[in-house]
């Protein structure tokens, strides 16, 4: 084969044929409220760990979606489970449960980090 | 006894009698306010047209004057009773009791109360006003400041204040405050060019005729910011200014602002008084207390309970031109109840 | 020695239990920590001991607690208790006053009718007495029995589900007593003897010509169902009558929950008597949840039939604990499990730095993170903190960290006190002699978990009573009427119930309603359950709200920022926080 001396970078792209849905099915299933996100930010705007880390509780939500993992599992040892983000919800997400599911989906789901 | 009694005498009442009036049928609005024409007579300009809203009311005074409608001013609906054979009493704040074939209710709407999205610091912090409030600004005020009389450097417009919001009980979208924060922020944009203005918003939903063009004119002519995020809180800097937390969720990092002034657009509620006029007589509303007409598609103006109408916001907030248009379909079922042999 | 072969059941069953409870007990003790042995040991001859009798007293044998909730319930427990327990007494009583007999088998005090037949006065005394406290005995097994029909009349709406051994047990502690009637009266009619009850039943019997086979057996059914009771007492509900007077020995020799599952643990969960007080407490049913309420809870942990989500679907409002009448620290129990069920995922919280460089200030002010998201609150206590000219720093204005609590609600213990220690450092670099914050939440850890040493710690309302009470704060009364809504945190978790209640009837009408102070209902915003949906969350607030709306109020007055958020989905009546009042009124 022929090479043309450029390629596309494998990793941007979002193939949908290999995504590893098991978190995000454990998370809907035990926390239904989790699907009716509709990414508006104001939990990551009021977020006591996001005003001192990178941590972007939105985000996971994506990141999780498309089955990318990679950066969850210290991401989320930053949350402080105070709360402020399911009081600012506009969709009632109960975003704690979420958290602690996403806890335990990582330690207890085989996962390919 | 009249043939028909409209309860409200905001423009989805006004258009209601005066085309009643026009297929030959008598109507007698009842009004709370001292004045008619509703909430129009607070603003200032409709969108998107840039249309002065007194305007348009004027014009609706000097139909219900060339019909001779009968209007009672400062006269609230208290009860409504249906009678055996079909009409109904009306019970109001006067002594007189109405009494009519058929009622049309056009009560409106009421204004989110936005104290009680308490983070975003309204009547807590004096820059922070509603787009009503803007609205009488524009209206009232030659020279554009804060409440505080700051002058402007930056104001930030927060979308979505008390709709689309499960913590305040509004589940539902009020439609109208996108385009209400677009034609606000051009205006300002055009009385203070220097002034930066910033749109937060989840979603922009501009639906209506006209609407996705002054999205565009607001970004292409007026350079006014969008920025996708809802603010999570409002908290006042020692200087005085509002300093806002949101997530510019495009860019997926979090936003500090610190601006001059802050406008909330409120949404639109179904008023008090739809839960009492429907529990009086019998009439299908919603959780959100808009009342829920017959038929969404086919007919939208006729209630669930027989010689009962419905014009205007009562179901669910709409524009202007859909109000108008919604409370002309209504005069037209309240005419085909009455007149059926006439109309065939 | 009298004997004859049908003692041999209640003989059997009676060393069967001794055996059992002393192996149980034995184990637990055995498995508690060295330094809980220890406070047994040195408590056991201290007054704690006379405390922990009274106790037993009080609560195993007069069921004084089940009483103040529902006289009906109460007597049915204590006729059942301390009728039985005098049944026992008396009866050796007799029977060493009667006989002389001081080495008597345990059998022949028990069956004593059957082989004593004398006709004396002082028989016929004792009798009488036997007779009356088989008669107070029989009342409560005949409510026992009318429960089973009708137990709304006892305040109880629903009941858990008997599993076999119960069953057993309960059939038997059924049949116990009409059967020792039977027995006692079939022997009494024989010699023309007896006290009131049986003397009368005898002679209905020699009426109906019942020979001694007759009487044998009704002594044989006796004595078999009383071992039956005994064998199956350790493995069913019935535990809980030892376990529990053990429970109040060990709490008063001052052992406590850790924060792990350990035997004590054990001891509370087979403490529970089942007797349904703490369901009608819960305001879960108002979410349709009606599973998971305290008893079914510990029912669970003994059926090892525990789920996660059980563990986290509790409010942690504390209402069944402080009408528990066995005092179960239920609360703690189900963080206990949580911290079981989550101590492979605790954060570590790495990024937190060391604090330096903390002002310094006399007091120190801590809003608390749900404060922020009610602007109103802050602002009215910074305004009185300035017009009282308190020197103040706000430590959490800006980068606050969170005190730790919803971790530990939430059974992330060791997460928790990562937190705590960083927050603690740099209250303690501030070199405040005062901590005053906003949210009961952060109150109650910084009072428990903080150990701040002499530094006082206070809830807004605290300190506002202390400059109210000091004079240093004036304020002028209105014409407002309010309602008081205790937080679940600051009223049962911190026993602050009365400084608010000053303040508002300072500030205006104070209205009462049925569930207040301790009875005081959750808001529903509960930062202890972990799963339960909004929508489950809203119908528990909209029952609340309905109680608290009743008298009308003008304004609904709380003092905690989440209970304040969370009622303030409604728009009917204004949410606000005491301290606003206080601004409103100054």
């Amino acid at each position: 084969m022929n090479k043309f001396g450029f390629s596309t970078h494998a990793s941007r792209v979002i193939d949908y044929e290999t995504i590893d849905t098991k978190l995000i099915s454990y998370i809907v299933e035990n926390e239904p409220s989790f699907a009716s996100c509709i990414s508006c930010g104001s939990c990551t705007a009021t977020c006591s760990a996001a005003n001192l880390t990178y941590f972007n509780i939105r985000r996971l939500n994506v990141q999780i979606r498309l089955g990318e993992f990679e950066e969850i599992q210290q991401e989320i040892d930053k949350c402080m489970l105070c709360g402020k983000c399911m009081l600012v919800c506009p969709r009632g997400i109960n975003t704690r449960n979420v958290i602690m599911l996403i806890k335990r989906g990582l330690t207890t789901l085989e996962i390919k980090k | 006894m009249i043939d028909v009694i409209i309860i409200g005498g905001g423009i989805a009442g006004l258009e209601t009698a005066c085309t009643l009036h026009t297929q030959g049928i008598e109507s007698l609005i009842l009004e709370k306010e001292k004045e008619i024409g509703g909430k129009l007579t607070q603003w200032d300009s409709l969108f998107p047209s840039n249309r002065n809203a007194k305007e348009l009311v004027e014009t609706y005074k000097d139909e219900i004057q060339k019909h001779t409608i009968t209007v009672y001013v400062n006269t609230k609906v208290i009860a409504i009773k249906k009678q055996n054979d079909g009409t109904f009493e009306i019970f109001t704040s006067r002594e007189i009791v109405f009494k009519a074939k058929t009622i049309v209710i056009a009560s409106g709407y009421s204004i989110f109360n936005a104290e009680r999205k308490e983070e975003y610091g309204y009547a807590i912090y004096p820059n922070v006003i509603t787009s009503a409030d803007l609205e009488h600004m524009f209206a009232t005020k030659k020279e554009l400041k804060a409440p505080s009389g700051r002058t402007l450097e930056r104001v930030a417009f927060i979308h979505c204040v008390g709709s689309r919001d499960e913590k305040v009980g509004n589940h539902y979208c009020s439609r109208l405050c996108c385009v209400t924060g677009v034609k606000q922020a051009i205006k300002i944009r055009q009385m203070l060019p220097e002034t930066h203005v910033f749109n937060f918003y989840m979603d922009l939903r501009m639906y209506g005729l006209g609407f996705e063009e002054m999205y565009r004119e607001a970004q292409e002519k007026h350079g006014v910011q969008f920025i996708r995020g809802r603010v999570s809180e409002i908290a006042q800097t020692n200087e005085g200014r509002l300093q806002l937390k949101a997530e510019d969720t495009l860019a997926a990092r979090p936003v500090r602002m610190q601006v001059d002034m802050v406008v909330l657009l409120v949404g639109m509620e179904a008023p008090e008084c739809n839960s009492i006029l429907g529990k009086s007589c019998n009439i299908q509303y919603n959780a959100a207390q808009f009342i829920v007409p017959q038929d969404i598609h086919y007919s939208s103006g006729i209630t669930s309970a027989e010689g009962v109408f419905v014009s205007g916001t009562s179901i669910a907030p709409l524009s202007v031109f859909d109000t108008i248009n919604h409370a002309r379909s209504t005069a037209l079922a309240v005419s085909n109840f009455l007149m059926p042999i006439q109309n065939e | 020695m009298n004997f004859n072969f049908f003692v041999l059941p209640f003989t059997i069953g009676f060393f069967i239990i001794i055996v059992v409870l002393g192996v149980r007990f034995t184990r637990w003790i055995w498995k508690l920590s060295k330094i809980d042995k220890l406070r047994i040991l040195h408590g056991f001859f201290t007054r704690r001991t006379l405390r922990a009798i009274r106790e037993a007293w009080n609560e195993s044998l007069l069921h004084k607690n089940i009483f103040k909730v529902n006289p009906f319930l109460g007597f049915m427990h204590m006729s059942l208790a301390f009728g039985w327990f005098l049944i026992i007494v008396v009866g050796h009583i007799e029977m060493y006053a009667l006989t002389g007999n001081l080495t008597a088998m345990p059998w022949e005090s028990v069956f004593f009718r059957y082989f004593e037949h004398t006709t004396s006065h002082a028989h016929a005394i004792f009798a009488h007495i036997m007779d009356t406290l088989l008669l107070l005995v029989l009342g409560g097994v005949g409510l026992a029995l009318y429960k089973r029909v009708n137990m709304k009349f006892f305040g109880i709406r629903r009941n858990t589900q008997l599993r076999v051994s119960d069953k057993v047990a309960l059939y038997s502690l059924w049949a116990i007593f009409p059967m020792r009637l039977l027995a006692e009266s079939a022997t009494a009619g024989f010699y023309m003897n007896g006290g009131w009850l049986t003397n009368n039943i005898g002679h209905v019997f020699q009426l109906v010509n019942l020979n001694s086979n007759g009487e044998l057996i009704f002594w044989w059914i006796y004595s078999i169902s009383l071992g039956a009771f005994f064998v199956v007492l350790p493995f069913s509900r019935y535990m809980h009558i030892p376990t529990e007077v053990l429970y109040i020995f060990l709490k008063e020799y001052g052992i406590k929950l850790k924060r792990e599952y350990n035997s004590f643990s054990e001891i509370q969960v087979y403490s529970c008597s089942r007797c349904g007080i703490c369901i009608e407490a819960c305001q879960m049913h108002h979410a349709k949840i009606s599973n998971n309420q305290s008893v079914y809870i510990l029912k669970n942990i003994r059926d090892e039939n525990i789920t996660e989500r059980k563990i986290y679907n509790c409010l942690l409002c504390g209402r069944c604990e402080t009408l528990c009448p066995v005092n179960l620290k239920l609360n703690d129990l189900r963080i206990t499990l949580r911290i079981n069920a989550s101590k492979d995922f605790n954060s570590t919280y790495d990024f937190l730095e060391q604090p330096h460089n903390t002002e310094h200030a006399e007091v120190v002010y801590f809003a608390g993170c749900m404060s922020h998201l009610s602007p109103s609150i802050i602002s009215a206590v910074e305004t009185i903190l300035k017009t009282t000219k308190t020197p103040y720093l706000f430590i959490d204005k800006e980068k606050g960290v969170c005190c730790g609590r919803p971790l530990m609600l939430a059974g992330q213990q060791k997460a928790a006190l990562k937190l705590i220690n960083h927050n603690r450092e740099s209250i303690i670099q501030s070199g405040a002699q005062t901590l005053i914050t906003s949210c009961p939440i952060c109150y109650k850890t910084f009072k428990e978990d903080y150990e701040l040493g002499q530094m006082r710690i206070l809830h807004h309302s605290e300190y506002i009573h202390e400059l109210l009470t000091n004079k240093s704060l004036k304020i002028s009364k209105s014409t407002q009427k309010y309602i008081y809504h205790d937080p679940c945190e600051l009223g049962r978790g911190s026993d602050v119930y009365e400084e608010p209640r000053f303040i508002l009837s300072q500030t205006g009408t104070l209205k009462t309603i049925e569930n207040e102070r301790q009875k005081s209902l959750c808001c529903g915003g509960s930062l202890g359950d972990v799963s339960l949906s909004m929508q489950e969350r809203n119908r528990i607030t909209h029952q609340t709200l309905l109680q608290l709306t009743k008298p009308n109020p003008d304004c609904i007055v709380t003092a905690c920022p989440l209970c304040k958020k969370t009622f303030a989905k409604q728009k009917k009546v204004p949410v606000k926080d005491i301290a606003e009042i206080v601004v409103e009124c100054m």
